[in-house]
């Protein structure tokens, strides 16, 4: 656990496309921002569900993909010197006098006066199989991470999947568990083709256990695993034993912890105000696809809108005595020289 | 216009108009029809749009691209008449299709 307390002006949960244009415009006004996402990298959905795919809706770019706005994003809003922090996710918020305590699941602390939640359709967590009772045996014998390789020591550990997080577990957990069997319900993989040679060199020499099918039912005592029932590509069913089982079946999105902020939700989105996109809690903001306010649309470009009145309005918790004249870019020298251009 | 039926895991059917050209997937989201998650909205990324094609029409939907066949390992009891919604194209020549909606998308 991080000791670490960060202190800064601003918290954006998420740095999807709408929390990176935020720090463009909290930054134009001076206020600093730190982002903080689940995810590896920025870009939210834009580059975890479709990095490729084109989007046609954003103005002025008559084409463009989840991967080249996020890219045009980070260099647009690098002159801010905006920090991350990925693969984390925040669990709780407490209130301050004048501002909040954050703390993510890594345990690194942030004290700001305002927070941006810019979380989109949620934070990414693993899909659950629809496996009857799975929930019982969450966390004591099914898992869908790795925190410590030592737990999984002297033990029977079956991954199901074929993408590259299945077979990067497979891989790195072949040696320190007792006995290693990946379950897929095809013989080809969509992994990087590097482990999917290293997986079949250990199926070869018999150091991984490979079985074709998918598992449909579980079984054991207390949230501990005994086996799991396989159904083979033949349609055939047969008992596998397994002391722990490791589903990679992707991700998706939740609301998550946001909903135990003390924040009014409306069916798992935020209600704001369309003039400051303020929540029901003074100092947290709401913008991009987890708002909600007659009229939204969920759009991108909506979402630009909502952080550059977003800012506007923030600017008077971080600076309470000084009075934002609004500027433009084009002609106002002192936001050049923000933006080093000047 | 195509009539496609939805049929429900509890044996329930829903049958909606569809356009040429228009996704199955997108005929499902814009008549409400439940169990169509479809999160990624589209774009082959999250295998949340599964559904049974019925036997007669296999044929006429056809088999899956690569990139989708890598998708549907990330959706839950696929079998061989398994596809992703959001992979079907309406045609007139499926005027009738039927599909079935698994348990759970997840």
């Amino acid at each position: 656990m991080s000791e670490e307390l960060i202190k800064t002006d601003a918290v954006i949960v998420g740095a999807g496309p709408v929390g990176l244009f935020a720090v463009f415009e909290l930054g134009l006004v001076d206020i600093k921002a730190h982002l903080i996402d689940i995810l590896d990298r920025p870009g939210g959905q834009c580059t975890e569900l479709y990095p490729e795919k084109p989007i046609y809706d954003v103005p002025a770019l008559a084409v463009v993909t989840g991967q080249e706005l996020t890219d045009k994003l980070m260099e647009q809003i690098k002159p801010f010197g905006a920090e991350f922090h990925f693969n984390q996710r925040v669990d709780t918020l407490e209130r301050l006098d004048g501002g909040f305590r954050l703390t993510t699941d890594l345990g690194k602390r942030f004290e700001c006066k305002i927070v941006i939640v810019a979380a989109g359709g949620g934070s990414f967590t693993p899909k659950r199989p629809p496996l009857p009772g799975i929930e019982a045996y969450e966390d004591k014998s099914v898992f869908y991470s790795v925190r410590k390789m030592e737990n999984f020591r002297g033990r029977d550990v079956l991954i199901v999947g074929g993408g590259d997080s299945a077979l990067d577990w497979t891989l790195n957990l072949q040696p320190v568990a007792k006995s290693l069997t990946l379950v897929h319900r095809r013989a080809e993989f969509r992994a990087a083709p590097a482990s999917v040679q290293k997986m079949l060199a250990l199926v070869e020499s018999g150091d991984v256990n490979f079985k074709l099918g998918q598992v449909t039912e579980l079984h054991g005592d207390n949230g501990q695993l005994r086996s799991v029932t396989v159904k083979g590509a033949d349609g055939e069913t047969f008992e596998q034993k397994t002391e722990i089982m490791m589903p990679f079946f992707g991700l998706t999105m939740k609301l998550g912890p946001v909903a135990d902020w003390g924040i009014q939700l409306n069916e798992n989105l935020i209600p704001v105000d369309t003039a400051k996109f303020e929540t029901s809690e003074p100092r947290i903001f709401a913008i991009g696809d987890i708002n909600t306010y007659p009229g939204k649309l969920k759009l991108i470009l909506s979402g630009f809108h909502e952080a550059a009145l977003m800012a506007q309005a923030a600017h008077k918790y971080v600076y309470p005595d000084k009075k934002l004249i609004f500027q433009y870019t084009t002609s106002s020298s002192s936001l050049q020289k923000k933006l080093g251009v000047k | 216009m195509a009539k496609i039926t939805f049929i429900q895991n509890d044996g329930t059917e829903r049958v909606v108009e569809a356009e040429p050209g228009m996704t199955v997937m997108e005929a499902a989201v814009k008549n409400s029809v439940a169990g169509i998650a479809a999160e990624c909205g589209g774009a082959c990324a999250c295998a949340t749009c599964h559904v049974y094609v019925d036997e007669a029409w296999r044929e006429a939907t056809g088999t899956p691209e690569q990139m989708e066949e890598d998708m549907l390992d990330f959706a839950f009891d696929i079998r061989e008449e398994s596809r992703l919604s959001c992979q079907i194209k309406v045609t007139d020549a499926l005027d009738g299709l039927v599909v079935r909606i698994p348990t759970k998308q997840f």
